[in-house]
């Protein structure tokens, strides 16, 4: 009888492992600063998790189907400097619709390569990572990207706005994650990612389009880069070319922290939720706690192993095996 | 018989899992010089059984003798330096490794300096490879080899110590018949030598063939033991599943319709050459070959994975260019191919999911999947095909392999096709779910589907077809109908002896 409840309860640990987790952080950063679940730090990290968050619900498409993306960062960049660079010159409302199409473009390329070409996603995501930092730098001619008029721009609400008291990132953010999250679990677009991204094979011989599939979760992931870069614009209306810089590694390290398996098949919108925000609130509470800034970058690297690690131990029933 | 002092004894071996005894009382011994068979379904035990003799699980109860000194086994290396050596139905070989390399894997032979001493290696394994009278030598690279001579290597590998007792888990699970021969003069080699052998299979054949005596589990208890001379098939199916297996040649013929599928001249390269054919509604048709013969790629063809270079497919006498699975799907030809795990099924997904993977875009309700719709198509193949899983939730890999070719013959047969192909029914699929899929088969044609089924098991082609089409290297070397086929005939027609005739 003992064994079985043990079983039972490693059950729930391997399945909802990461939800207990995150409220383990909660309890343990308030426990420590009670500010950290003030009303304005929850909503002020969930914001500045946003951008992340956005980005990383277009990944979890890419990783289900099998694939990595580790250009949105990089294409962030671009959204970016491309949206403030074309403010100025054609307006807001054509710029925004102009950004998105580029941005649509180099993601259709991506899946071209990697869906219909059938290339390494590793090593063609790779490669855009640095040819897309290249065009971003000659869009911009290696400047800093501003916007003339700040104060006189509608421009801002996307990214400092509010809307009945509640940021607009976070509805952006909020309203994404919901759409995505119907399409990924209650569509037949949705089945077949997890089809081609659990078996491929087993997916051509049941006549699903492998190819138009992985196509899509790219252009998915680039729809979404474009919406973070159109926040990250409006939320500081100038830019570096280099504002996205690292950011792919933090938005896998959401993806796979929400349980998503790199070999494609299985993660959830909202697992990936939830790792977001764990990241964003841990980042916060040590800070909260006095912790430097770059402190976090290796405290993430051990949070994200823990993780991984415990996945994996729980799906095998003991932490360490021979056999893996 | 009774005064020689057995390899390796088990006695009273139990093993339970939370809820489950896995394993419960079983008692066996293996005398020196004899094949001793360990039969019994999928799930009856003989792996958790071979995991407590390797060490890698450990029982609850019971002893385990080597030479009658009692042995606790903790780990599978320390198994191996007791003589008891395993010969696993995976490979697991390093590809990019020599067969020198691999054979002494982790146990390289050194010299000063922790220098690997290569010419001492390649000695060592050379004279291992002479008593296996292989055709390749220890420098070769391991991916170079064919299936079966990777087998030999893993074989080659237990042989680096003495050992006292081998056990083989479906070694001819890949294997030619020519390759098989190979394998069983190795196996009468190490008999010779006095070295016990489990053998582990589900074809009877070889079981008829090679072995002494034949041990049976069923649920986790032990059978009991014949003697393989004193016995025949039905027995140990009947100890095996309760009840006999009926392999008797077909004889029910049932009114049939038109052609469905009729095929004339289709070649593809150099894989098959010049393939003419029919199949009725209503009929089985059965292609049986030796592996490479070309039935798979003919089954890939028609479900649209492959271009043929030449000929035509008529469907209902209309000419169809099948260019992709989704033509083939829209057309009404359905493969269920041969692998089941890496082909057939998503194994991470639920029986629901992958049943209506097909036809998932048109059980939708709004731009939303249906759950009562996919949850409706699921019961009525479950309750059909009497697919046994706890419900539609249970992920498809949890299944056994009988009810995952279920799970995969349900998914066509929900599509309702016109031909609905077969590729090796019932690979790796135990006995007793073996005659339900064979009469899963007979039934469907007599509901008036045309059904091809590719089979390399002869008992399996017989029993279940209406005609026989043999095929020997890439080409049709003759058709049969079921009352005028004769095994001797459809041997000779496989083997390509029939063509030597005719030229």
């Amino acid at each position: 009888m003992a064994e079985l409840t043990k079983q039972g309860i490693g059950r729930v640990l391997a399945k909802q492992g990461i939800l207990i987790a995150f409220v383990v952080f909660m309890i343990g950063f308030a426990l420590a600063n009670p500010r950290f679940i003030a009303v304005d730090n929850i909503s002020g990290v969930i914001r500045s998790s946003a951008i992340l968050g956005v980005m990383a619900l277009g990944v979890t498409f890419v990783v289900i189907g099998g694939n990595l993306d580790l250009s949105v960062g990089s294409m962030m960049s671009f959204s970016t400097i491309v949206v403030l660079d074309l403010h100025d010159k054609i307006g807001p409302t054509l710029a925004i619709p102009a950004m998105f199409g580029l941005t649509l473009g180099l993601g259709a390329f991506i899946g071209f390569l990697v869906g219909y070409l059938k290339l390494n996603s590793l090593i063609v995501t790779l490669g855009m990572l640095s040819a897309i930092h290249g065009l971003t730098l000659t869009w911009s001619g290696g400047q800093n990207m501003d916007i003339a008029d700040k104060s006189g721009t509608w421009f801002s609400v996307f990214g400092q706005g509010n809307i009945a008291g509640v940021p607009v990132p976070i509805l952006i953010f909020a309203g994404l994650a919901i759409v995505l999250s119907l399409i990924l679990s209650k569509t037949p677009f949705g089945r077949k990612v997890y089809a081609v991204g659990g078996n491929g094979k087993a997916a051509t011989f049941s006549g699903i389009p492998r190819a138009r599939i992985v196509f899509l979760t790219y252009l998915i992931s680039s729809f979404c880069v474009a919406c973070a870069g159109l926040l990250q614009a409006s939320r500081s209306l100038g830019s570096q070319n280099t504002v996205g810089q690292g950011l792919e590694l933090e938005v896998l390290a959401a993806v796979i922290l929400g349980g998503a398996s790199l070999l494609g098949g299985s993660g959830t919108i909202f697992k990936t939720v939830i790792g977001v925000l764990i990241l964003g609130f841990i980042q916060n509470g040590l800070l909260l706690m006095g912790l430097a800034f770059y402190v976090q970058y290796v405290v993430t690297w051990v949070i994200i192993i823990l993780a991984v690690w415990l996945d994996i131990a729980a799906k095998r029933g003991r932490l360490l095996s021979q056999i893996a | 018989m009774t005064d020689q002092t057995p390899v390796l004894r088990l006695e009273d071996i139990v093993k339970t899992f939370p809820g489950v005894r896995a394993l419960d009382g079983v008692s066996f011994s293996v005398l020196p010089g004899e094949v001793h068979a360990l039969m019994g379904e999928n799930g009856a035990g003989k792996s958790t059984l071979m995991k407590v003799l390797g060490g890698i699980l450990q029982p609850n109860e019971g002893r385990i003798f080597i030479e009658e000194e009692p042995t606790v086994m903790t780990t599978p290396v320390q198994a191996k330096a007791k003589g008891v050596v395993f010969i696993h139905q995976e490979l697991s070989l390093a590809d990019e490794l020599t067969v020198a390399e691999n054979i002494w894997l982790g146990e390289l032979p050194l010299k000063s300096f922790g220098r690997v001493n290569w010419a001492k290696l390649y000695e060592d394994t050379n004279a291992i490879l002479k008593t296996l009278n292989v055709g390749f030598d220890a420098k070769t690279r391991v991916g170079d080899l064919s299936i079966a001579n990777q087998q030999m290597v893993e074989i080659a590998r237990a042989l680096t110590v003495d050992p006292k007792a081998v056990i083989f888990d479906e070694p001819t699970a890949s294997l030619t018949d020519a390759e098989k021969v190979v394998l069983f003069d190795v196996i009468s080699d190490l008999q010779s030598k006095g070295v016990g052998i489990i053998y582990i299979s589900h074809r009877m054949e070889e079981i008829f063939k090679i072995t002494d005596r034949i041990s049976v589990l069923r649920d986790g208890q032990y059978r009991g033991t014949l003697n393989t001379r004193e016995t025949d098939e039905e027995e140990v199916t009947k100890l095996m599943i309760g009840r006999s297996l009926d392999l008797s040649r077909n004889e029910s013929h049932h009114e049939m319709g038109d052609v469905a599928l009729e095929v004339r001249g289709l070649s593809c390269g150099k894989l098959y050459q010049d393939v003419s054919f029919n199949v009725r509604k209503g009929e089985v048709l059965g292609f049986y070959g030796l592996v490479g013969a070309g039935r798979t790629e003919i089954a890939e063809t028609l479900f649209g994975l492959r271009d043929p270079s030449a000929g035509q497919i008529l469907l209902n006498g209309q000419e169809v260019r099948i260019k992709s699975p989704i033509d083939a799907i829209a057309n009404g030809i359905s493969l269920v191919p041969e692998d089941r795990k890496g082909q057939g099924l998503v194994l991470g997904m639920n029986c629901r999911d992958n049943m209506t993977l097909p036809q998932v875009d048109d059980l939708t309700a709004g731009p939303f999947v249906s759950d009562g719709a996919e949850i409706a198509i699921f019961d009525q193949y479950r309750d059909k095909l009497d697919i046994r899983t706890p419900g539609w939730r249970q992920t498809v890999g949890n299944l056994s392999g009988g009810n995952q070719q279920k799970i995969v013959i349900g998914k066509w047969l929900s599509m309702r096709p016109e031909v609905l192909i077969v590729d090796e029914p019932t690979r790796g699929i135990d006995v007793g779910s073996k005659s339900e899929i064979h009469n899963l088969i007979r039934d469907l044609a007599a509901q008036g589907y045309a059904v091809i089924v590719i089979s390399s098991e002869m008992p399996e082609v017989l029993h279940v077809s209406d005609r026989i089409v043999a095929m020997y290297s890439g080409k049709v070397m003759r058709e049969f109908t079921s009352d005028e086929v004769t095994e001797d005939s459809l041997i000779q027609a496989i083997s390509g002896i029939t063509a030597d005739k005719v030229a």
